[in-house]
């Protein structure tokens, strides 16, 4: 049977977190009500101009620099004209034939090996409202709210090959578009979008198969689930003797399909030219250099720092540097004397199962830095043990507390007392002769129910180590 | 003294040595447009009431001898420039109920130096046109012969400012829509450099075209008016970021010496004879004050009106999609949202706007965009550089502007391709971005204006007035009047 690969290419369109939109002084916050951040501008009123706000254009900049784009010192707005009730102009202010920023590439990691993404082109571009249908009546409503709200579209190279890669460039581009402030990267509320290309060929040929394009991919867990689809949709295609014809599909998450929404006779003629209301864009190589000398230090680079600096496994370096905010606490930790691989190993395991469970994020969370050193150094001296430490961890995490106000407030210091420790063994002993007498006979298994005894009967508080050396002691007789 | 046939300056004096009140200036013009505006029809809409208004405020600041260069200057607008609370149609059905919530970025400077608007002025339908017939109210006529166009789009504004029922006005020019019917109703219009002044607020034909400008009775009032409008505007991108001068400054300087040129192009046949005579003449009268003539090529003059009509109309088929029936103006129900835009547009827009849109439609669609719209594009950087090379070796150049005077009602109607001829000596000048005014020269023997352009550097609007000054100064046409 004849082996098929995939070829997908994504263009993804991010919202910018500018104050203002892109042509006018509105403001650009989310669930405002309808049309209440709209002016003559951005409703398109006949006579009125755009002016491109600058800090959309440094946004844009920013992240070409930060995807090893070029930037070019000559750059253009075209109009893409279309009629939608949602586009008050009946074109929208688009960049085509000469992009601010192209010829530029990211690095993914797939099963250990790094994989580098192509980037083809990132842009500007105005968002457009939004058309409401409810209500019983013959009519819908439109919001403007959101329309000239400034977006950047980063479209890819035909260089993914598998759903599973998709998922990581998706992962990655958010990754560093919040490392640079300029988008939030909230797939569900629409802040960064998702369109793909896919297409297949037979494994090893060269030439690209017909292209179907997928839109409306409204989810991180739907950029696989998607293009598994298709891809599978595409194979059985061809297997049945079929076409793959060049069209748009619509993914439909509910039923997790895509479904054809226009063919390519029905594909719009955008009738693009240069926007003759706005003058060419001048990036001189001073703001350039200006704006490269700001960026913070990358993913990649910081990942590769904390293996090398801290000592760290890449898998841990990985996590701890997928968001800025994770990387920063780390380091914060670190820098107030805490051990690198323990302040990581209660990150990625204790604080994470917390913050997952209640959905938050480590800006919410009450847990300072330092009390997580602090609470490390009492498990190193013995203060309170590994297992009292979660409970501590816990409720610094919930009360924002230190460690030693917690372990002073519930008494959880560790027993380390010889005479307190040895009067509990011996009671634990006597109150079991059963288990006793099956110890001595050689069920070793059995040295565990002693331990948890003996702690059951100290709270938890006796050190772990004491507990096994008395026991063992004692239970040889 | 009839207050209403003076001009800025004259009125200026007036006002200030408290020899006329504005309100006497307000009521003389009202009383004009009472008397001839069922003739001559300029007017989409009076603003009476606010004009009394605006005079009261006018008659104070005079009187506290704050005045400023517009107190008490009742003029007109055309009906393309936003007027906050003031309907601003474009002359179009799609527009009729519009009001805007804003002020044009021109207008407010008018009004900050006190001005008062007298009504807005008719147009051909969102400035496409040469003759005002193309409106969706009315025909304005040519105070000079009211069985005549007063030219276009401008019309309204030329003729109401030839008429007397107004001081001054501001048209708008795109391809000659200020000085082909400045030239048909014997007044001053000028184009300024391309982004001189502001469109801020100017309802767009074609962008990288439009440019507003002053109409007035003489040309010290059209500097007078440069200086109000002119200058850089944050909320315009492609405006200038060049200092405006004090225009007037250079008004009544010789201009001996001064080159100028003469393009070959220019002078073509099926001119009238009376306007290829009357432009000749005024080159003489030109000579005679010093300066002098030199031959130019504009070499690619012959390609202008069909780069204009591929250019202009691609864009406008951009601007005019925001007509849709959602938001504002004029909405026509249909069964869905397809059905409503189509009827929206089909009845809201009139012939010639919707045979521009379909022109510009056509030229930018996929595969035909390199042959007609880039194609126009190179063209546009040819003529500009033919400028660039002829103002290498004069200071101004001259020509005739419009190849006839004004022509009768419904004569070009029927013949698109005609009534663009009419504005085959103005459309270079907008391609190349460059300013014109145009000023009387003369009359045919039916008592019809006739026009002179002068085109100058760009951002040189100076030179062309000093020598349109001192070429009015030199000649008796800027005082004859109309018998109305």
């Amino acid at each position: 049977m004849m082996k098929y690969e995939a070829v997908i290419g994504l263009e993804v369109h991010a919202q910018m977190l500018t104050e203002s939109k892109i042509f006018c002084g509105c403001s650009t916050k989310f669930g405002s009500g309808p049309n209440s951040q709209t002016c003559p501008v951005c409703i398109g009123m006949p006579g009125v101009l755009p002016v491109l706000n600058r800090k959309a254009l440094e946004f844009t900049i920013r992240t070409g620099l930060a995807m090893n784009c070029k930037i070019s010192s000559y750059s253009r707005f075209a109009r893409k004209n279309y009629f939608y009730p949602d586009l008050p102009k009946g074109y929208q202010i688009s960049q085509y034939e000469l992009p601010i920023c192209e010829h530029g590439h990211i690095e993914i990691i797939i099963d250990g090996e790094k994989r580098r993404i192509g980037i083809t082109r990132i842009h500007m571009e105005e968002d457009a409202g939004k058309n409401i249908h409810e209500g019983s009546g013959n009519y819908s409503f439109v919001d403007l709210n959101r329309a000239g709200v400034p977006l950047m579209e980063i479209v890819s190279e035909p260089d993914i090959r598998t759903p599973g890669e998709a998922s990581e460039y998706m992962k990655k581009l958010r990754t560093i578009l919040r490392y640079l402030g300029v988008c939030d990267g909230n797939m569900e509320q629409g802040s960064l979008r998702c369109d793909a290309n896919v297409s297949i060929r037979p494994v090893g040929r060269k030439e690209f198969g017909t292209r179907a394009e997928v839109k409306n991919i409204n989810s991180f867990k739907f950029v696989e689930k998607a293009l598994e689809y298709e891809i599978k949709r595409q194979v059985k295609v061809i297997e049945e003797g079929g076409k793959i014809i060049q069209e748009t599909r619509l993914w439909d998450s509910n039923r997790g399909i895509t479904e054809s929404m226009r063919g390519k006779e029905e594909a719009h003629d955008y009738r693009y030219f240069p926007e003759p209301d706005l003058v060419p864009i001048m990036a001189t190589e001073d703001w350039i250099n200006e704006i490269k000398a700001s960026l913070p230090e990358l993913p990649d680079a910081k990942m590769e720092r904390f293996i090398t600096v801290y000592g760290l496994p890449e898998y841990d370096a990985d996590l701890l540097t997928s968001e800025r905010a994770t990387a920063d606490w780390f380091e914060d930790a670190v820098k107030a004397g805490g051990q690198a691989k323990a302040v990581s190993n209660w990150m990625m395991g204790e604080m994470t199962k917390l913050l997952n469970d209640e959905n938050k994020t480590l800006e919410e969370c009450l847990l300072r830095p330092e009390h997580l050193v602090e609470m490390i150094r009492l498990i190193d001296d013995g203060t309170i043990s590994g297992k009292i430490a979660k409970i501590v961890f816990e409720e610094m995490y919930r009360t924002g507390k230190s460690a030693g106000e917690i372990v002073r407030e519930k008494g959880l210091t560790q027993i380390s007392d010889t005479g307190a420790i040895e009067k509990a063994v011996e009671e634990v002993i006597a109150k079991s002769p059963k288990e006793v007498e099956r110890f001595r006979e050689g069920d070793e298994k059995l040295m565990s129910f002693f331990v948890g005894q003996v702690m059951k009967a100290t709270k938890g508080k006796a050190n772990p180590q004491m507990v096994n050396e008395l026991l063992k002691k004692k239970l040889a007789g | 003294m009839e207050l209403h046939t003076l001009g800025i300056a004259e009125l200026r004096g007036l006002l200030d040595r408290k020899e006329v009140s504005v309100r006497d200036v307000v009521d003389s013009v009202y009383r004009r447009i009472d008397a001839v505006e069922d003739r001559v029809r300029a007017f989409v809409t009076l603003t009476r009431e606010k004009a009394l208004e605006s005079a009261a405020g006018a008659q104070k600041m005079i009187d506290e001898n704050r005045s400023l260069p517009l107190s008490g200057i009742p003029m007109a607008i055309k009906d393309n420039m936003c007027t906050k609370g003031i309907r601003t149609t474009c002359s179009s059905r799609i527009l009729s109920n519009f009001v805007p919530p804003y002020e044009s970025t021109v207008t407010s400077g008018l009004l900050a130096q006190g001005y008062i608007l007298i009504g807005k002025t008719n147009l051909d339908e969102f400035a496409m046109g040469s003759s005002t017939e193309n409106s969706g109210f009315h025909t304005t006529k040519n105070p000079w012969d009211i069985e005549r166009i007063p030219g276009g789009s401008s019309g309204g504004s030329t003729a109401a400012v030839a008429a007397d029922e107004c001081i001054a006005s501001l048209g708008s020019d795109t391809g000659g829509s200020i000085r082909q019917p400045a030239s048909l109703c014997g007044v001053v219009g000028l184009k300024p450099t391309y982004g001189r002044v502001s469109r801020f607020g100017l309802v767009a034909f074609a962008s990288s075209l439009d440019q507003i400008g002053p109409i007035t009775k003489n040309v010290r009032d059209s500097a007078i008016l440069m200086n109000v409008i002119s200058g850089l505007d944050p909320r315009d991108s492609t405006s200038a970021q060049v200092k405006a001068p004090d225009f007037t400054s250079v008004l009544g300087r010789n201009i001996k010496g001064l080159k100028i040129g003469i393009p070959k192009e220019y002078f073509i046949e099926g001119m009238d004879a009376a306007v290829d005579s009357s432009v000749r003449a005024a080159i003489k009268q030109i000579e005679s004050l010093g300066a002098i003539p030199v031959e130019v090529s504009l070499p690619h003059t012959g390609y202008a009106v069909a780069a204009y009509y591929l250019l202009a109309t691609s864009e406008a088929s951009s601007n005019l999609a925001r007509y849709d029936g959602v938001k504002y103006g004029f909405r026509a129900p249909g069964k869905d949202l397809l059905d409503m835009y189509m009827n929206t547009r089909a009845q809201g827009f009139g012939a010639e706007v919707k045979r521009r849109i379909m022109l510009g439609t056509y030229a930018l669609s996929s595969g035909y965009y390199d042959a007609y719209y880039l194609k126009a594009q190179q063209v546009r950087t040819l003529i500009k550089q033919d400028f660039e090379k002829a103002f290498n070796q004069v200071d101004v150049i001259v020509t005739p502007t419009a190849p006839t005077a004004a022509f009768k009602l419904g004569e070009k109607t029927s013949d698109p391709l005609q009534m663009y001829l009419s504005d085959i000596f103005t459309i270079s000048v907008n391609l190349a971005g460059v300013p014109g005014i145009s000023i009387p020269c003369g009359f045919t023997s039916n008592n019809l204006p006739i026009g002179l352009q002068i085109i100058g550097k760009h951002f040189d609007e100076e030179t062309i007035l000093k020598v349109s000054y001192a070429y009015e100064q030199s000649t008796e046409w800027h005082k004859r009047k109309p018998d109305l």
